[in-house]
C-alpha cells in the first residue's frame, strides 16, 4: 500500500498538522451544532449588561483616573510588602544579633523617609 | 407503551453491565457531565451564607460534588444559592444577578428567609420568599440549615438534572425556545416593591381558611 | 541557634488585663443644674424615669440644642465627648389619657458618655412640635460625628428631619420610600400571602385589608 504513494518527507506532517487542527476545531463544532440542536440562543438586554454586581451601571467605565490613585496604590504596595518582611523580622527578633536589627531599622528608616516624602508631596491628602 | 420500551431497555442495561458491558445515552452523558459541574454563584446574603461557606470548607468539602468553584462572576456560574434575608433593598439586585446568569441556572433558596421571610416576615423591608421573583428549584427549610441540608439540597438538585430530558414537550426551561430568560426586576416604589410578585413565576399552594 | 527557638516557643503568663470600671453614672438633676447656668434662655425639663434603672433623661428645647450639646461637651467637669447611641420615638397621641385631637410628638434621644472622665450615660432628648410639619429638630452631628448615620436612620425612620446634618438621605430604606415604617400607625403595603399570620390574632377577613398603603396616615 504505502508503496504506491508517491514518497514526500512532508506527508506525515500534513497529516499530523490536519489531524492537529481537527483536533482543535472539532469540539467547537460540535458544540455549535450541539447548542443549534438543543439549546435556543435567549441573550437579553439585562443579560448582556455590564456586570456591576447586581446594580445597573450609573456611566461609562471609560473615565480618567485621577493619577494620584496610581501613587497612593504604589505606595500601599511598598507597605504591604513591607509587612511581610516584618514577619519573619519579628518571629526571630529574640534571636537575632544587635547589628541584624540595625540592619532592619535602617531599611524601615528608608520606608519611612519615602512615607514622609509622600506626605509632604501631598499624595495622602485624598480630595 | 414508551414506558414498556423504557423498561425493557433498563433491564438490557442491567443485563450488560452485568457482563461488563457498559451503554449509555446522549443525555445520560450530558447531564453527567452537567450534574458534576455546577459551579454556585459567590452571593451571600445573610447567616446562611456562614453555613455556606462552611459547607465549602474542608469538613463538608462540597468540592466531592464538584461545587468547588464559587465564581465570583454569574456569567461563569449555573446555581445561585439564596442563603440569607433577601430585602426589599436587595431583591432588585438578587433578580438583576439571576439575569445576567447564563442558561442553564438553577436556584436554591437556603433557610426559612429565602423561603418565605423567616422570622422576619412582618419586617417592614423584608421580601417574604424569593420565589415571588425567580423560579426556585429546591427549597431548604431551616434557621439557619446545617451544611448537611445544604448538601442533601445540592444532591437534590443533581438528580434533578440528571432527570432532566433534552427533546420532548417535558424539556427543562433552558432547552425551550419560547420560555424566557429573563424575568421581571422588581422597581423600588413609594410604599415597596413594584410589582410585589411576579405572576408568572409564583404559583403558591394556598391555604383556604373556612 | 538551638537557644533562641527554645527561648520563642516558651509560653510566657499573659499580664492580666486592667480591671475596667463601668463609667460613673452622672446624676440628671446636676446636669440639669449646670446646663441651666450655663446655656442662657435653655429650657430643661427632667423626664423622670420610673423603672428599676432609674435613668432619668433631660429634655431640651430644640431652640438650644445646639448649644447645650456644645456646652456639655466642652463643660470641664463633664466633657461629654462621645455619643453612643442616638434612637427615634414615636408618641403618636402625647399624654395619658389620650386626647382626641392631639397631634403627638416625635422624640430624638442622645445617649451621652466622657471618655475622658469615665462619666456616663446623660440621656438628652428633643422633640418636634408635631408628627406631619413641624418636624425639624437640630442636627448634633456637628457636635458628635457619631451621629450621623443614626441621625440619617432616624430620619429614615421615623422622619425627623435634622436641620444642619451634612448628608441627610435615607439610610435602610430606598430613595423614592415615603412612608417611615418605624412610627407606629405604618401600615406595610398588603401583600399576596399564601399563608395566614397566627400572631396571637385571627386572621383578618379580606375586606378588613382595602386600605391599601396608605402609610403613615393614622
Amino acid at each position: 500500500m504505502w508503496m504506491l504513494v508517491p514518497e514526500s518527507p512532508w506527508l506525515t506532517v500534513v497529516v499530523l498538522l490536519a489531524g492537529a487542527i481537527g483536533f482543535a476545531l472539532a469540539p467547537l463544532g460540535l458544540a455549535a451544532l450541539w447548542s443549534r440542536k438543543f439549546s435556543p440562543q435567549k441573550p437579553g438586554p439585562q443579560k448582556n449588561a455590564a456586570y456591576e454586581c447586581g446594580l445597573e451601571s450609573p456611566g461609562d467605565a471609560w473615565i480618567q483616573f485621577n493619577a494620584s490613585y496610581y501613587l497612593y496604590a504604589i505606595v500601599f504596595l511598598i507597605f504591604d510588602v513591607e509587612a511581610i518582611f516584618l514577619l519573619p523580622f519579628a518571629v526571630a527578633f529574640s534571636g537575632l544579633t544587635a547589628g541584624a536589627c540595625l540592619a532592619m531599622l535602617l531599611f524601615l528608616l528608608l520606608l519611612v523617609e519615602g512615607l514622609v516624602w509622600a506626605c509632604q508631596k501631598g499624595i495622602l491628602n485624598w480630595t | 407503551m414508551g414506558d414498556e420500551m423504557d423498561e425493557e431497555l433498563q433491564g438490557l442495561k442491567a443485563e450488560l453491565s452485568k457482563h461488563g458491558i457498559f451503554t449509555t445515552t446522549f443525555e445520560e452523558m450530558y447531564n453527567w457531565g452537567r450534574k458534576n459541574s455546577v459551579w454556585p454563584l459567590t452571593f451571600g446574603l445573610a447567616c446562611c451564607a456562614i453555613e455556606m461557606i462552611a459547607t465549602t470548607m474542608a469538613r463538608y468539602d462540597l468540592a466531592r460534588f464538584g461545587a468547588e468553584v464559587f465564581r465570583a462572576s454569574p456569567r461563569q456560574a449555573d446555581l445561585i444559592i439564596v442563603s440569607g434575608t433577601v430585602t426589599k433593598k436587595m431583591a432588585p439586585q438578587v433578580v438583576r444577578l439571576y439575569n445576567q446568569m447564563p442558561e442553564p441556572k438553577y436556584v436554591i433558596a437556603m433557610g426559612a428567609c429565602a423561603i418565605s421571610g423567616g422570622p422576619f416576615r412582618d419586617g417592614y423591608n423584608v421580601l417574604r420568599g424569593i420565589d415571588r421573583y425567580i423560579p426556585v428549584d429546591v427549597h431548604i427549610p431551616g434557621c439557619p440549615p446545617r451544611p448537611e441540608a445544604l448538601i442533601d439540597a445540592f444532591m437534590m438538585l443533581q438528580k434533578k438534572i440528571a432527570a432532566q430530558s433534552l427533546t420532548g414537550e417535558d424539556r427543562p426551561r433552558h432547552l425551550r425556545e419560547d420560555a424566557p430568560s429573563e424575568f421581571v426586576v422588581p422597581k423600588e416604589g413609594e410604599h415597596g416593591l413594584e410589582p410585589p410578585q411576579n405572576a408568572e413565576v409564583w404559583n403558591p399552594l394556598r391555604v383556604i381558611q373556612e | 541557634m538551638t537557644e533562641p527557638e527554645a527561648k520563642t516557643g516558651e509560653i510566657r503568663a499573659a499580664a492580666a488585663p486592667p480591671v475596667t470600671a463601668p463609667p460613673e453614672p452622672v446624676s440628671a438633676e446636676q446636669v440639669k443644674s449646670v446646663l441651666e447656668a450655663g446655656v442662657p434662655g435653655c429650657q430643661v425639663e427632667l423626664v423622670v424615669n420610673g423603672n428599676p434603672s432609674a435613668q432619668h433623661s433631660l429634655r431640651i428645647d430644640p431652640a438650644h440644642a445646639r448649644a447645650s450639646a456644645e456646652f456639655l461637651r466642652s463643660h470641664s467637669e463633664l466633657k461629654l465627648d462621645y455619643c453612643s447611641n442616638v434612637t427615634g420615638v414615636d408618641w403618636p397621641v402625647a399624654g395619658s389619657p389620650a386626647t382626641p385631637g392631639n397631634p403627638g410628638y416625635l422624640e430624638a434621644v442622645y445617649h451621652l458618655y466622657s471618655m475622658e472622665k469615665k462619666l456616663g450615660p446623660v440621656i438628652v432628648r428633643m422633640r418636634t412640635g408635631n408628627r406631619t410639619d413641624d418636624v425639624q429638630l437640630p442636627s448634633l452631628t456637628p457636635v458628635w460625628r457619631s451621629a450621623e448615620f443614626q441621625e440619617r436612620e432616624i430620619f429614615d425612620l421615623y422622619g425627623i428631619v435634622f436641620v444642619g446634618h451634612p448628608d441627610l438621605r435615607r439610610l435602610l430604606m430606598w430613595e423614592g420610600f415615603v412612608d417611615h415604617p418605624m412610627r407606629k400607625d405604618y401600615v406595610p403595603p398588603p401583600e399576596d400571602d399564601p399563608m395566614p399570620q397566627f400572631h396571637g390574632k385571627p386572621p383578618a377577613a379580606p375586606a378588613q385589608s382595602a386600605n391599601p398603603g396608605t402609610g403613615e396616615k393614622g
